[in-house]
Order: C-alpha cells, then sequence, then structure tokens
C-alpha cells in the first residue's frame, strides 16, 4: 500500500508561548495550559502516517487536542511547528511550506472535511445543491448541467432525496445536514477525507447509516480518512489504527483492535474499561 | 529452520499490567512452539494457561511482552512479529493470516454472505465472485440458503460461529489461527468443520489452533503443545522492582 501523508512533530500553541510551555504541560500535570504564560497547548509533537485506503483514528475526550491535527492539515489553523508531506498523483507536497494559493487548491481539490457542526461545512444561505456546485465550481468544472448532474449522482450516493436538492439546509435534519456534507466533501473525489465528529449527537440509528456510507465510500473509492471522536464504538468500527490524546500529547499510539483489547496507558485502560 | 516452518514462537510470554490496581497479571509464559506448512499444530493446557493470550499474540491484538514470533511470508522473508511495524501487521493480516475468534463481532446491519466475503473483497477480488464463493462455503458449513441474506445477530451459537469460520477459511491464508472452532458445534458440523481443516492443510495453510477435545486433537493435530499455567518472568519482575 501506498503512503499518502506523513506528519511529523506536528504542534500548535494558541497563545505567546514560552520555554515552560511544553515542561510543564501534558498527562503528567493534567493540564495543557501552561502555568507560567497561559499559552495553551493544543498538541505537541504528534507525528503519524496514512496509507491509502487506511483509516486512522483520533481519539480523546473534549479538549485533548485530537482536532488540532485535521484543523491544520485542512489549513483551518497554521500549526506552530511540525511538517506535513502529502503524497498524491507522483507529486510531494509539503503542506504547512505552500502559499494560501495552493493550500486553497488542495483543499478545494484534493481534501475532503466533513465538521461535526453542519453550519461550518455548509453554507447555510444557499441550497444543499447549490453547496455541492460550489465545491464542484471552485474545482474547475463550470458546465451547469454537468454541475447538476454531478451533483444529483453525489446526493443520490449519499441518501439525500434529490427531489430535495434546491432546499436550504436549514431545512433538513441533523443526519441529512451531515449527509450533504459528505455529499460536499466527496464532490472531487478526494484522496484524502477529514471526518471531526460527524456522528456526535445524531440518533442513533443515523448515527449506524453515516458509519456505513463512511465504510462504503473507504472500501469503494481506497479513500484515505482520518476520524476524529470521542466515541470508542466508532473507532472500533472505522478505524485500522488509533492514536490516543491526552492534554495535547499522543499518549499511545497501535492497532484499533490492540488498543481496546490491550490497552498500555492508564488512561486508555480507564477509558476502555468505563466503556464496556 | 525447516523450509515448510511458517511460524516459528520462541520464549513468547504475555503479562498484563493493570494502572488502576498497580498489579500485573501473568496471562502466558515460555511458549514454544512451529506450525508447518500444511500441518495442524494443537494448543492445549488447562483454563488460564494462556492459550488465547498466544493466538492474540500473534495476531497482535496483544502485544507480546516477550519472545519472538518469526513468521515466513509468501514471498520468503521473516519478519519477527513482535516487533513488525503496524502496516506490516495489517497487509499480512489482509493477505495471509487470518483468525477466528470464539465469538463473531461483526455489524448487525450486514448481510451475511456480505461478512464472509469480506476478506476476499479486501484482497481485490470482484464481489460477484466473492459472494459466490462465500455462498458455496456457507453451505459446505451447513448453513441453511434462507439464513444467507439476513445479519448473523440473531444466529445460534453454533450458526454463529461457522459464519465466523466461513470468514476465516475462505481466503485460503497461508497461516490460520482457530481458537476453539467446535466448540458449540453438534457431531455432524463438528466433522464438516474437521473436513475442511484437512482440505485446507491439502492446500499448504498452516494452522494452529486451541481444542478442548484431546478426542479432535487426535484427529486432526500433526503436533501437540501443552501450556502450563503461566509465571511471571524474572525480566518483568526485574523491570518492576
Amino acid at each position: 500500500m501506498r503512503k499518502v501523508l506523513e506528519v511529523s512533530r506536528l504542534s500548535k500553541i494558541y497563545g505567546p508561548g514560552c520555554p515552560s510551555c511544553i515542561e510543564k504541560t501534558g498527562p503528567e500535570y493534567e493540564t495543557n495550559i501552561c502555568p507560567d504564560c497561559n499559552s495553551v497547548v493544543a498538541a505537541h509533537d504528534m507525528s503519524f502516517d496514512l496509507y491509502q485506503g487506511e483509516i486512522l483514528g483520533i481519539m480523546g475526550e473534549s479538549g485533548s487536542g485530537k482536532s488540532t491535527a485535521v484543523k491544520c492539515l485542512f489549513f483551518d489553523q497554521e500549526p506552530t511547528s511540525g511538517s506535513a508531506t502529502f503524497y498524491d498523483q507522483g507529486q510531494t507536497h509539503s503542506l504547512f511550506d505552500l502559499n494560501k494559493a495552493q493550500q486553497r487548491r488542495l483543499s478545494n481539490h484534493r481534501f475532503g472535511m466533513v465538521y461535526q457542526n453542519p453550519h461550518l461545512g455548509l453554507n447555510f444561505d444557499i441550497t444543499a445543491g447549490g453547496n455541492i456546485a460550489e465545491r464542484l465550481l471552485m474545482s474547475g468544472l463550470d458546465h451547469y448541467g454537468d454541475i447538476r448532474e454531478r451533483a444529483i449522482e453525489l446526493l443520490a450516493r449519499t441518501e439525500v432525496l434529490t427531489q430535495r436538492m434546491d432546499e436550504l439546509p436549514r431545512n433538513f435534519s441533523g443526519g441529512m445536514q451531515q449527509r450533504v456534507q459528505i455529499a460536499k466533501a466527496l464532490a472531487t473525489n478526494p484522496p484524502l477525507l477529514f471526518l471531526d465528529e460527524v456522528t456526535t449527537g445524531l440518533d442513533l440509528s443515523v448515527q449506524a447509516a453515516i458509519l456505513d456510507l463512511i465504510l462504503e465510500i473507504q472500501q469503494q473509492e481506497k479513500t484515505s480518512m482520518i476520524v476524529v471522536t470521542h466515541d470508542l464504538g466508532v473507532i472500533r468500527l472505522l478505524a485500522d489504527r488509533t492514536l490516543v490524546m491526552k492534554y495535547g500529547r499522543v499518549i499511545e499510539s497501535g492497532l484499533t483492535d490492540q488498543i481496546l483489547e490491550d490497552p498500555q496507558h492508564a488512561y486508555t485502560q480507564r477509558l476502555v474499561a468505563s466503556a464496556l | 529452520m525447516n523450509p515448510k516452518t511458517v511460524l516459528r514462537v520462541e520464549d513468547f510470554a504475555k503479562q498484563f499490567f493493570i494502572h488502576e490496581q498497580q498489579k500485573v497479571i501473568p496471562s502466558s509464559s515460555n511458549v514454544n512452539l512451529t506450525v508447518e506448512s500444511g500441518c495442524l499444530t494443537a494448543l492445549v493446557g488447562p483454563t488460564g494457561s494462556g492459550k488465547s493470550s498466544v493466538l492474540k499474540g500473534i495476531y497482535r491484538s496483544y502485544l507480546p511482552s516477550e519472545g519472538s514470533i518469526f513468521f515466513t511470508t509468501s514471498l520468503g522473508d521473516t519478519l519477527d512479529l513482535a516487533k513488525a511495524d503496524e502496516h506490516q501487521i495489517l497487509d499480512l493480516r489482509r493477505n495471509e493470516i487470518s483468525f477466528v475468534t470464539q465469538f463473531l463481532h461483526c455489524l448487525p446491519r450486514q448481510k451475511t454472505e456480505d461478512i464472509v466475503a469480506q476478506p476476499l473483497i479486501s484482497r481485490g477480488v470482484k464481489p460477484s465472485a466473492a459472494i459466490e464463493k462465500a455462498r458455496q462455503t456457507l453451505d459446505a458449513l451447513n448453513i441453511p440458503e434462507r439464513l444467507w441474506g439476513i445479519s448473523p445477530a440473531t444466529f445460534s451459537g453454533g450458526e454463529k460461529q461457522r459464519v465466523n469460520l466461513a470468514r476465516g477459511l475462505i481466503a485460503k491464508p497461508r497461516l490460520l489461527l482457530l481458537d476453539e472452532p467446535t466448540a458449540s458445534l453438534d457431531p455432524v458440523t463438528t466433522n464438516r468443520v474437521l473436513e475442511m481443516i484437512e482440505a485446507l492443510k491439502h492446500e499448504n495453510t498452516a494452522i494452529l489452533a486451541i481444542f478442548h477435545h484431546m478426542e479432535l486433537v487426535e484427529r486432526v493435530a500433526d503436533q501437540v503443545v501443552t501450556l502450563e499455567p503461566p509465571v511471571l518472568t524474572e525480566s518483568i519482575l526485574e523491570n518492576i522492582a
């Protein structure tokens, strides 16, 4: 299998930063707030890779920094340090060295992002179909008929009634909004998809259907994915490998079944024990 | 190493450290065994002697605490599964090593035939051909056709176990790990399973299996390895001290 992404020593600190930030935060100190300068160490020293068709899980509770990596990789945030290399169609992109235009090009064409909050991923002032058309336009498709046809295809694929494509997303249920977001993220057939708590807050039956859809996409398109979640069930179902985060650090990583059956870190042991 | 040897486990031990209680729980120790192509090695021993832990350690659902697990791949390379990186393990699970556990873990929404076909599909076999093969395997294991299109969630223990077996056997792995494959089966179905095991041996699959009934061991095993209740190994005790 081919490597798609390599992230090395990624860190993100909110605030001025000082030498104590790293020394005095993390799981041993049970905080990610620097006692000296009050900066927040959202993530420190994250390294991982991702292969084609693989799903990597990033697990942790609120505030553990688990979303930080995908936010940096999708260029929603700028990392404080570290590097990320994206291998795509014979080219190598050093993600954090690209200029804004190059970053936009990648996030529009080659990456897809699905947020927990559909307001972040969708434009609520335009229709469901319009949201997908917007992404297709940015990726260079400009024939109205082609765009509409592709939008219908994507909505059908994600089981959104195509008769409703000209409605505004606010008319939809939460699960339906997530499906439109997924359809939009898939519009350009991206090889890399980021999913940030996509099923959190949805009804169980809706969660199940969304997770099935994600697995189907991964199997059919060989899309590589990073799935960020606090939900062990989602990790068990989707992820081949998992990183566990706490107070901004990766405390454990491994094959998902190993993390769940033979967790090494005290925190992971507690987490797994409380879920079963 | 004997050219027929597919797996060689040397001085394997597994201990769990439970942080909450600050306790070390030994699970297996001093395990040495080999499995050869086309042969079945039976793992026997009293409950609690760590038989399942050995299988899980080989499959890397458990991180081995000590020892080496040498596996010879289809390309002829030998690697230590105790130290192999995660991508190598995932690749071997996809292509060379199958594990049939006592319990079936699957989505309650998947059809039985899809669950069984899955290992073939992830090896790149066309879904239609994979489903066809899945149906043949289910049929060979006496699962009635009316069950193929529904989820195994409501199946009996014996039916679930056969679905699990079908999924493990379908891709003809180089190494097959079986944890009590006939535990909840009637004599007729047990015979079917043993016939399938024999057939796999003829196709050169190396099999490591846990059995509780010595009568079954006598029927299918080429080698028998008996495990003793585990002890804490010295190096672990030193690490704790």
